[in-house]
């Protein structure tokens, strides 16, 4: 229930849409004075948008917003800082070249009569406001030269100086931070909680949420799932909430992955050993067979991805080998990954995956082009029937192949990406997040395909934040927690068991 | 007016082409109106002379540099040392040819003022040595750029300031002038058109072959697009880039050997001053995007080179000081970013829009 003694901040029925999806709908969201609020849920889920309307960086089709019991509509992140809500974003935003304290007090200096600055001021009040947040550094060093967690920290301070923030945003602070610096960072957050400052909290990394919030809001695809006092939810119960998910749906495609599971050679197509990278992922062991799909779950940044940059050769492992072929792996490069017949399907569609401008016919090939080398090109017709082939195969929706793929929606332009591996023909498919943002039968298409590839004879790896969909599809799965492997299951496995392996505990 | 030519017209807009034919086309239309003559053609000697063959000979350096600036531009790069690259391949040319300056004795030191066909190495060395060394020019830019990540306008700016520099170095300072008939031939002989003419169209025809006939297109406009999607792909982006500027580097090496050879001489300060900006300019007209990259055009870049040529020799034409042709030049840089803004691109498009939306109501 709203109550303006005890709440700051009350957004009411908030609603949002952007063109073809529904982020917000009817959402309610209040944050009380003097409380760590933990904002949680899968990708989609809303949590941004919520947080960018909060912000002025966009606004709400429906709702209203109350700031200490008055109404507000924040018009843009200029005007939300006046108003006293300030955000911290993941990446720090500040000038790396200027020192610190211009960081913290840029557009605040003290002045000598308002002509020009007064740098020893300067200088002493960034120390003053660094001091309360228990940092104790130069302050006329260039701030690049100090990690990011200092970084943050001064991003946290000039948050706190610019607007007298009543409400601060932190939105994945600790993403690229070290364990030590993220307990760094929660010092200070409980301090500023006690000084009345109520902060929202956004992470994936569950561990944090029970270790520094309150309380605890979950949304998923873009509806209000609830509001939880953090220490009575249980982790399990958590993970159900942001996945939603709690009973096993067995269909046909369970039953037909059953049976598939003899055509699994035996000898390992790809043996990694005690594989791992420091600030990526712990050394985990995995083997993957021709003819298997290993499904990986956990939560996003649990280190899925890390594994996948890692046998494609996006990253080089600095311990362990990877062995294909009987072969250890040393060429580590998309260009080596691909002329041994393993693909990603990465998991950023358009910073990772497609290419805009060119047509949907040139994504297609591309990659089968490019293992091919410089000088034997495809020629135009071949082009055209691969491309055709491909369209018709996975349905793709376009009015030619020729059309731009920037043009096309993005479940089609997925479609695209995957018809670019498909065409490679690679011995194994690596599929990072396939199915983000498509609609809901084109997901069992792609569902299935996976599964006949496998018993084409590929081996696959089929990562997801869906687990009912690594449950469908894998007949093995690898469960990531805290960017290290967790455990495997394989067989008839159970879904509690690996929620609760997502999880970290039994409760 | 009706639905058809509507349909024509934006097929017609949409292409990269559009704009350097109309404004070729412009300019022609200028000079038929206001230079009377410009378009008469004269045969002596079996050698056609008139301004439009003044237009294609002179215009073919820039043509030349245009297609090794285009590839460039379209991985998002661009390079500045072009002009330098050019200096120093006539440089060395010429050293090659007569070599005295570097006191090397030779057994008659008159030798290569009486025999118009004298030359101290073999004349394919001439053209081959200057030649790889331009393309080791480019090598080292594409490597600033690709393997070492510098800007490229930071990266190639070091060899346009040291280029002529290295070039000075290689003659001494002193201006070489070239007596050996052969050689002034690349720059001076016709075979009824302009002999760089045909160097020129040899140079469009085989970039042209070399990157569309293999992968190579696809993987420059790709990397030029999204280099990381390109990455994932499979692309060995840093090779392609450094594929390009190498051969941008080549084609200036075949510019400075032009441009030597007819003026007969190595001047390093001004062999090709201030062509990197025509190079540039000319595949900005032919449609390539500057600082992005992606889509290329090498026939809009060899259209837009000759654009330059053709406002410069009309101006000329016109009685315009050949002084005050630089001030023209940035008239013409400012209709073009104009035009292709995405305003301008919107208008002409909309006039075949406006046209259909008009029959639409009737």
């Amino acid at each position: 229930m709203p109550d303006s003694d005890r709440d700051i901040v009350v957004m009411t029925g908030i609603d949002k849409s952007f063109p073809g999806v529904h982020a917000l709908e009817n959402v309610d969201f209040s944050l009380a004075r003097g409380e760590i609020h933990a904002l949680v849920g899968e990708n989609g889920a809303g949590k941004s948008t919520l947080i960018k309307i909060l912000t002025g960086v966009d606004r709400a089709d429906k709702g209203t917003i109350t700031l200490d019991g008055q109404s507000v509509s924040p018009r843009s992140p200029l005007h939300a800082q006046e108003l006293g809500i300030s955000t911290v974003y993941q990446e720090v935003n500040l000038c790396p070249n200027l020192t610190v304290a211009e960081n913290i007090l840029i557009g605040r200096q003290p002045s000598h009569l308002g002509v020009s600055i007064n740098w020893k001021a300067l200088n002493a009040r960034a120390r003053e406001y660094l001091k309360e947040l228990d940092v104790d550094i130069d302050v006329t060093q260039p701030l690049g030269a100090y990690s990011v967690a200092i970084q943050q920290m001064a991003a946290i301070a000039r948050a706190l100086v610019i607007s007298n923030a009543k409400v601060l945003i932190l939105d994945e602070p600790t993403s690229s931070l070290t364990t030590h610096e993220t307990l760094q960072l929660f010092k200070v957050m409980r301090k500023l909680k006690g000084e009345g400052i109520a902060i929202v909290f956004i992470t994936h990394f569950l561990n944090q949420v029970y270790e520094v919030s309150d309380r605890v809001t979950v949304l998923r695809n873009g509806l209000l799932v609830g509001t939880y006092p953090t220490p009575s939810l249980s982790r399990l119960e958590l993970i159900r909430l942001m996945l939603g998910r709690s009973i096993t749906v067995l269909d046909d495609m369970t039953a037909h992955k059953m049976e598939s599971s003899h055509h699994i050679a035996v000898e390992s197509l790809l043996e990694a050993d005690d594989v791992g990278l420091a600030n990526s992922v712990e050394p985990f062991d995995l083997s993957l067979h021709a003819g298997e799909v290993v499904g990986i779950a956990g939560l996003l940044g649990s280190g899925r991805t890390e594994i996948a940059n890692l046998l494609f050769g996006i990253d080089r492992p600095d311990i362990g080998s990877i062995v294909m072929d009987h072969k250890p792996i040393k060429d580590f490069s998309p260009h080596a990954s691909i002329a041994r017949g393993v693909a990603l399907c990465p998991e950023d569609r358009k910073v990772e995956g497609i290419v805009a401008d060119l047509s949907v016919r040139e994504n297609i090939i591309l990659a089968l082009q490019a293992g091919q080398g410089w000088f034997r090109r495809i020629g135009t017709k071949e082009q055209y029937e691969i491309a055709d082939k491909y369209i018709k195969l996975l349905s793709i929706s376009t009015p030619t192949a020729d059309q731009k793929i920037k043009n096309l929606s993005g479940g089609n332009q997925q479609k695209v990406i995957l018809a670019r591996w498909l065409a490679a023909n690679p011995r194994l498919l690596i599929l990072d997040e396939p199915t983000r943002g498509i609609d809901v039968g084109t997901k069992a298409d792609i569902q299935k395909l996976v599964l006949s590839l496998a018993e084409e004879g590929k081996s696959c790896v089929f990562i997801s934040s869906e687990l009912d969909e690594v449950l469908r599809t894998s007949h093995r799965i690898v469960v990531m927690r805290d960017r290290a492997k967790v455990t495997e299951f394989s067989g008839q496995v159970d879904e509690k068991g690996i929620m609760q392996a997502i999880a970290g505990s039994a409760s | 007016m009706n639905v058809s030519f509507a349909r024509t017209w934006s097929k017609l807009t949409e292409s990269m082409l559009f704009l350097p034919i109309a404004a070729l086309l412009m300019i022609f239309a200028f000079d038929l109106i206001a230079i009377p003559g410009f378009f008469r053609l004269e045969l002596k000697d079996g050698h056609l002379f008139g301004s439009v063959i003044d237009v294609l000979r002179n215009g073919s350096p820039t043509v030349i540099l245009a297609m090794g600036m285009t590839l460039v531009i379209a991985t998002g790069g661009v390079d500045l040392s072009v002009g330098a690259v050019m200096a120093i391949a006539s440089s060395v040319a010429c050293i090659m040819i007569n070599p005295t300056i570097t006191g090397m004795a030779l057994t008659d030191p008159g030798l290569f003022l009486k025999d118009p066909q004298y030359s101290w190495a073999p004349l394919w060395m001439v053209i081959v040595v200057p030649l790889i060394i331009a393309s080791l020019c480019g090598m080292w830019n594409g490597m600033l750029v690709s393997y070492w990540r510098i800007q490229p306008m930071v990266a190639t700016l070091v060899l346009m300031i040291a280029g002529r520099g290295i070039a000075q170095l290689v003659t001494n300072a002193i201006k070489i002038i070239i007596f050996n008939d052969t050689y002034a031939y690349l720059g001076n002989g016709w075979i009824i058109l302009p002999f760089s003419l045909y160097i020129a169209a040899a140079v469009f025809l085989a970039a042209w072959l070399l990157t569309r006939r293999t992968a190579i297109g696809l993987f420059v406009e790709s990397v030029g697009i999204n280099f990381r999607s390109s990455y994932y792909s499979g692309i060995n982006e840093r090779r392609i880039k450094l594929f390009a500027y190498t051969f941008c580097g080549f084609c200036a090496g075949i510019a400075g050997l032009i441009a030597t050879s007819a003026i007969r001489t190595s001047d390093a300060n001004q062999i090709g001053l201030y062509t990197e900006l025509d190079a540039i300019l000319a595949v900005v007209i032919g449609g390539t995007l500057m600082g992005t990259g992606g889509r290329f055009s090498l026939l809009g870049s060899a259209i837009g080179g000759l654009v330059i040529q053709a406002t410069i020799t009309s101006m000329l034409s016109f009685g315009v000081p050949a002084s005050a042709i630089i001030a023209v030049k940035a008239v013409v840089v400012i209709v073009v970013i104009l035009l292709y803004s995405e305003q301008a691109q919107k208008f002409i498009r909309g006039v075949g829009s406006v046209t259909m939306r008009g029959e639409a109501a009737r």
